[in-house]
């Protein structure tokens, strides 16, 4: 079976979707040449006027993606950067999202903010490292963070086919993720539809982007003393709970793994949530950012702040070892 | 193809004088909550800019944004009705003074957040030109919007892409109480001229002037142009917002207002007409807006339960929030 990359799903999704949908264009910077990594090809292959290549204006081409949306195209923005997000905050947030409801429902708003490399990048410091998708959540703006290049792959899909704005963050830890994937199977993947990626019967991990795959090795690790389930949820915002609780009701504990800040971080919510609704057998923990986490440059200072394998190895055996 | 029929743009005018003046009634009388930011004085602008579009032209406005959603043809009564928050308005009740909008005839909304709209315009304009529908667009905005830098980031990507948009500063020379003089370094035209954007001042207070110069921008952009740049000069002859009415800040000198308005765009305009021609447009207006009002005050309130209605196109729903 041929062997897929996390960065060429995306590729191969964006280039499905604007095969199939001439109203899809993207815009961005460096992206006729590809600079992340994720457009190369798609300029000779659509030509200038669907892959439009932007100066650095992160904030002005941001609300002209808004516009050209409420003019009935579906455009695709590409960030370099993931702390590029905070710049266009205000166009994402106060306009984009907020048409919809403020006209009365007279328009949709259909943009792609892409993130080909969200999180730590080891070296990449302060500016760079950011991993924001929490608070994209918060604000109520639909969230994706594939884990596999298959999710990227369609969960990319059914976000530029969405009606809504949708972020959806690459981790950089996942980019060169491969997979023996059918591309005869790639297909959108539904929005806010979790999956378990392995089952166990003792304790329900919930790992969002990257880290699903550090969670999958540490369950193997734990094999032989706990029973680990991994429940990837794919999409941040709207979370699907139903599939969590479908998974916690069984296991009666909870671990979150995430790679945000602690404080608001999707973890606080998706245990609030848990908590709301069924009884667990020991108290819930969660491994994320510290609170108001600024990645450090150097290697071993940046790996201290981010949520890791040990930590959530020790999350897991207190857990086991708790009673409520 | 411009509409350069002195009544019909007069009417435009006065229709925005008693909007507004039935408006403020209404805010005091607490039947529009959150109050306004009156257009009084800066009626001209609105009435001759949209006066130079076609039906199918784009427009965005400001939080001052009532004349511009009237001019470019919006039904009063709904309007109206949008300020006064019921279900039967432009945006069923969500959207309010700050945000009326009627995409139907090209108002892509008005936007509360200073200097914001342009890029947007700018983007509707381009999408609908790649769609093969050639219109053009206009984007209001205000002398305070020109130190906004996402303002000066759509200046150059509209120039870059020759996007065929007429950048409206309205300069009524002040940004809430701030003066023009004690916050825009050079010239609002020159912010323009740096990005090649031909830029022009007109004489705000008279529509007719405004309507020449945006009917003679609009011609050189249906023909290829890109965008260009009309500081039209004016003067806010009321309150920043209503808020002021009972709040009385000391940034304005009753000398200066009063010099301000004498220069009426109503009464410059309506010079233009006969004054039999005048008064049956006045009675017109007083009709419509007799109508609108009754409109609007009869409209249901929204129900409740529609509180997350349209919060996504898409259909998602929102967890409530107990």
């Amino acid at each position: 079976m041929p062997r897929l990359s996390y960065r060429k799903a995306l590729t191969r999704a964006l280039t499905d979707e604007m095969t199939r949908d001439e109203s899809v264009f993207l815009l961005g910077e460096d992206i006729r040449v590809g600079a992340s990594n994720v457009t190369p090809g798609l300029l000779k292959r659509f030509g200038p006027d669907r892959v439009l290549d932007t100066p650095l204006s992160e904030q002005a081409f941001t609300s002209f993606a808004t516009g050209a949306a409420l003019a009935g195209l579906r455009p695709v923005v590409e960030f370099q950067i993931p702390s590029l997000l905070f710049l266009v905050f205000e166009q994402i947030v106060n306009h984009a999202h907020k048409f919809p409801m403020m006209t009365g429902g007279q328009c949709s708003v259909p943009v792609t903010y892409l993130v080909p490399g969200s999180g730590s990048r080891t070296g990449w410091a302060g500016q760079h490292s950011d991993h924001p998708y929490s608070l994209f959540a918060h604000v109520g703006i639909v969230t994706v963070v594939p884990a596999t290049p298959a999710d990227a792959y369609g969960l990319l899909a059914s976000a530029i086919r969405h009606d809504d704005p949708v972020v959806v963050f690459a981790p950089a830890a996942a980019l060169e993720v491969r997979d023996d994937v059918d591309f005869a199977t790639l297909a959108p993947v539904p929005l806010g539809r979790g999956v378990v990626r392995r089952a166990g019967d003792d304790v329900t991990v919930v790992a969002v982007g990257h880290l699903v795959h550090d969670a999958l090795a540490v369950a193997e690790e734990l094999a032989d003393q706990v029973s680990v389930e991994v429940f990837d949820p794919r999409t941040i915002y709207p979370f699907d709970l139903d599939g969590l609780l479908d998974s916690v009701s069984r296991t009666g504990r909870l671990v979150v793994v995430d790679d945000s800040n602690r404080s608001c971080g999707i973890a606080a919510e998706i245990i609030t949530s848990v908590l709301e609704r069924v009884p667990l057998v020991a108290p819930p923990r969660r491994v994320t950012r510290p609170d108001g986490a600024v990645l450090p440059f150097a290697p071993v200072l940046d790996r201290a702040v981010q949520p890791g394998r040990e930590q959530l190895t020790a999350a897991i055996q207190l857990t086991m070892k708790d009673r409520s | 193809m411009t509409d350069a029929d002195p009544a019909r743009l007069y009417r435009t005018v006065r229709l925005i004088r008693r909007f507004e003046e039935r408006a403020i009634a209404l805010v005091r009388s607490g039947h529009i909550v959150g109050g306004i930011h009156p257009y009084l004085g800066q009626e001209g602008i609105a009435a001759g800019v949209c006066a130079a579009l076609d039906a199918g032209d784009l427009v965005t406005g400001t939080h001052r944004g009532h004349g511009h959603v009237l001019a470019k043809g919006a039904d009063p009564a709904r309007m109206m009705a949008e300020l006064c928050g019921r279900e039967t308005g432009l945006n069923r009740g969500r959207g309010g003074s700050m945000h009326a909008a009627d995409l139907s005839i090209g108002v892509l909304g008005a936007n509360a957040i200073v200097g914001a709209s342009p890029a947007i315009l700018t983007g509707a304009v381009w999408a609908h030109r790649q769609r093969g529908n050639p219109v053009v667009g206009a984007s209001f905005f205000g002398d305070g919007a020109v130190n906004e830098g996402m303002l000066l980031e759509a200046f150059n990507l509209a120039a870059l892409w020759r996007v065929p948009v007429l950048l409206v500063c309205e300069n009524n020379g002040y940004a809430t109480t701030m003066p023009v003089a004690g916050a825009v370094a050079g010239t609002i035209t020159g912010r323009a001229e740096a990005f090649g954007i031909p830029a022009v001042v007109v004489d705000g207070q008279d529509p007719e002037a405004v309507r020449q110069v945006t009917a003679a921008a609009v011609a050189r952009m249906r023909d290829g142009g890109g965008p260009e740049l009309v500081e039209a000069r004016t003067y806010r002859f009321d309150a920043h917002h209503t808020f002021e009415h009972a709040v009385r800040l000391a940034y304005r000198t009753p000398q200066e207002v009063a010099d301000g308005r004498s220069r009426d765009p109503v009464d410059i305009q309506g010079a233009r007409l006969s004054p039999a021609d005048r008064e049956a447009v006045d009675a017109e207006v007083e009709t419509t807006l007799d109508a609108a009002v009754a409109f609007a005050l009869a409209g249901p309130e929204p129900d409740p339960a529609g509180a997350l209605d349209h919060l996504y196109a898409s259909g998602l729903t929102a967890r409530g929030g107990s």
